[in-house]
């Protein structure tokens, strides 16, 4: 079995699965955020109209809850269902509830690994799709809907498929000017925007060994992107030291065993690899940088789950250093713990002294909901990981997706760049 | 079922586009449903009626988690979707929460059926009789879960 099915087959009680195999499983940890959540509970004021109770939920710490998608609460809407949130959370003893301006908080997947609020071996379903993100750490993460999760906060269990596995085996040293973020948009490039519809995405190969969990987070965030199910890599050392810097819990890492099948696999040469940028409207529709290099921009956004982790700000900071952006530029750590550390570490004076403007974590900008949304016609070169129709703000606003670096690069021409042409 | 078709013939057609990021911290499902496939289509709440339809290309609903998408467009009155294929997520938003059906069809069958033409559904047969131009088609049979969900009336209401 595949490290995937290991991970289901345990969760439900079975020696084995086999992919198609529909199981009811057992959840280990359930997230929600300011979105999902008041979802959630207006799912059991429906059910409740019916007559029903909810007294209690079945496992109050196994649930953790952020604030993210319309925070600092951008109206009173959005004020009002974190008060809703909050006051539902009380109720039913969720301590793990990160509120904003009150110390750790931030996009809920950047929690997930900051926190160390997931382990390897773990079965986690959380109320948004990006929740692949957590699959780095060697843990099978899924996004649900609002009804799944109220399922969920009652029985403790949900029903899958089990997942055909697809294996991207990652192959060479990677360049300097290469991330993560260009690998896995060539990928989705190649294999389309349903291309793991249903599936599960894993990554190994010798080029794994060499990305920090930063990276590998980006990979299994964007796997999101192809339609994919989960995205999964085999917890290692370097999973393990990351952990062992945030939680003293034990946990039980599962492995794929030697003769997993996998109904695909797909060998990429790292070393030769380019910066990548996906065009409006989709994620699929790439191009290298070089190709795109006489697009004009408006705007560039340095955010999200995807692209503001400690590593992106590091190397968008290195970019940047000492020199002037020519465009709109935003800059928003991804959790008030990356905007510390990178307080710490000199990389907002970069940003600010660059001309950048530095916000506080949110979703905000990358949904289109609020603090940085495009007008019509604007055009912005983003580190987010979505770029439909309306996406960052008006219908007839574009954005173009890419790495940190190539964001970075664009940011001081204020056309889309591949960072190799503006190296010192 | 009996009802008029919607037809957007677009592949991909993506949750940002079914109800924009914007709407999501609106709860109210009446509410969700005056901008459902706003990203698309303006007039489109305006034009649908109770009970209707839609008819659309592959990997509907693909993007967010977001169970705003299929509320809104339930809400709006499209009972069932006929898609060669569904994004997972919309698909089991709309099958749990009990909102409408996503029925998967063949691409050929996507390409029969036009816009304003009025059908009618036979879950119990797998069977689809498009009224306007007299013709008939099958539909992917739902999976054995699927199809106890979906006679329970949502996730909610079923028991293992």
């Amino acid at each position: 079995m595949t490290i995937t099915e290991k991970i289901l087959a345990r969760a439900s009680s079975k020696p084995t699965v086999v992919p198609g195999d529909v199981i009811f499983t057992r959840i280990d940890k359930v997230m929600m955020h300011d979105v999902s959540g008041p979802g959630v509970i207006k799912v059991f004021n429906e059910w409740e109209k019916k007559g029903k109770t909810l007294e209690r939920i079945w496992d109050p710490n196994k649930v953790w809850v952020t604030e993210d998608h319309f925070v600092p609460a951008a109206d009173i809407v959005s004020a009002q269902n974190i008060i809703t949130l909050s006051n539902w959370t009380k109720k039913f003893g969720i301590k793990k509830h990160f509120k904003y301006g009150m110390g750790q908080y931030g996009i809920c997947h950047t929690l997930s690994h900051e926190e160390a609020l997931v382990l390897p071996g773990e079965v986690y379903v959380g109320g948004d799709s990006h929740t692949n993100t957590t699959g780095a750490l060697g843990a099978f993460a899924a996004g649900l809907g609002h009804t799944d999760i109220a399922y969920i906060l009652m029985n403790g269990q949900i029903w899958f498929k089990v997942p055909e596995t697809m294996m991207f085996k990652l192959m060479g040293k990677k360049p300097d000017y290469v991330m993560a973020k260009d690998i896995i948009l060539k990928i989705i490039g190649d294999v389309g925007t349903d291309g793991a519809n249903y599936k599960t995405m894993q990554f190994s190969g010798s080029a794994i060994k060499q990305l920090g969990m930063d990276e590998r987070l980006t990979l299994t965030n964007m796997t999101t992107e192809a339609g994919a199910k989960n995205g999964i890599i085999e917890p290692d050392a370097i999973t393990d030291a990351y952990l062992r810097k945030r939680t003293d819990t034990q946990y039980f890492p599962v492995q794929g065993d030697i003769d997993a099948e996998f109904s695909e696999t797909h060998t990429y040469e790292i070393d030769k690899l380019e910066p990548i940028v996906a065009k409006p409207f989709s994620p699929g529709n790439v191009s290298a940088a070089r190709e795109l290099q006489g697009v004009e921009i408006d705007k560039a956004y340095i955010g999200s789950c995807t692209g503001a982790k400690l590593q992106d700000l590091r190397l968008a900071a290195n970019v940047l250093k000492g020199k002037k952006v020519k465009i709109r530029t935003e800059v928003l750590p991804a959790a008030q713990s990356i905007f510390i550390e990178a307080m710490r570490e000199g990389l907002l004076n970069v940003f600010l002294e660059a001309g950048a403007v530095v916000g506080p974590p949110t979703c905000g900008a990358c949904c289109g909901a609020h603090m940085g949304v495009l007008g019509k016609n604007e055009i912005c070169v983003s580190t987010t990981n979505r770029n439909f129709p309306g996406r960052m703000g008006h219908v007839e606003s574009q954005t173009y997706l890419a790495s940190p670096i190539v964001v970075a690069a664009s940011a001081l021409t204020g056309k889309i760049t591949d960072p190799r042409d503006v190296a010192n | 079922m009996r009802g008029i078709v919607h037809k957007y013939k677009r592949a991909n057609i993506d949750t940002d586009v079914i109800i924009p990021g914007p709407y999501l911290k609106i709860h109210d499902h009446q509410e969700l449903a005056k901008h459902a496939m706003e990203g698309l289509d303006p007039q489109f709440s305006a034009k649908v009626g109770q009970g209707d339809f839609l008819v659309t290309g592959s990997n509907f609903g693909c993007g967010s988690s977001r169970e705003h998408a299929p509320i809104a467009l339930s809400y709006a009155g499209i009972k069932a979707i006929l898609a060669p294929s569904f994004a997972r997520i919309f698909y089991r938003n709309a099958v749990d929460g009990g909102y409408l059906l996503p029925i998967e069809i063949e691409e050929s069958t996507m390409d029969k059926i036009s816009d304003r033409d009025e059908i009618e559904i036979d879950i119990k047969h797998n069977k689809i009789v498009n009224l306007t131009i007299n013709e008939s088609y099958s539909m992917k049979p739902f999976p054995e879960l699927i199809a106890k969900i979906v006679e329970a009336g949502g996730l909610m209401n079923y028991k293992i």
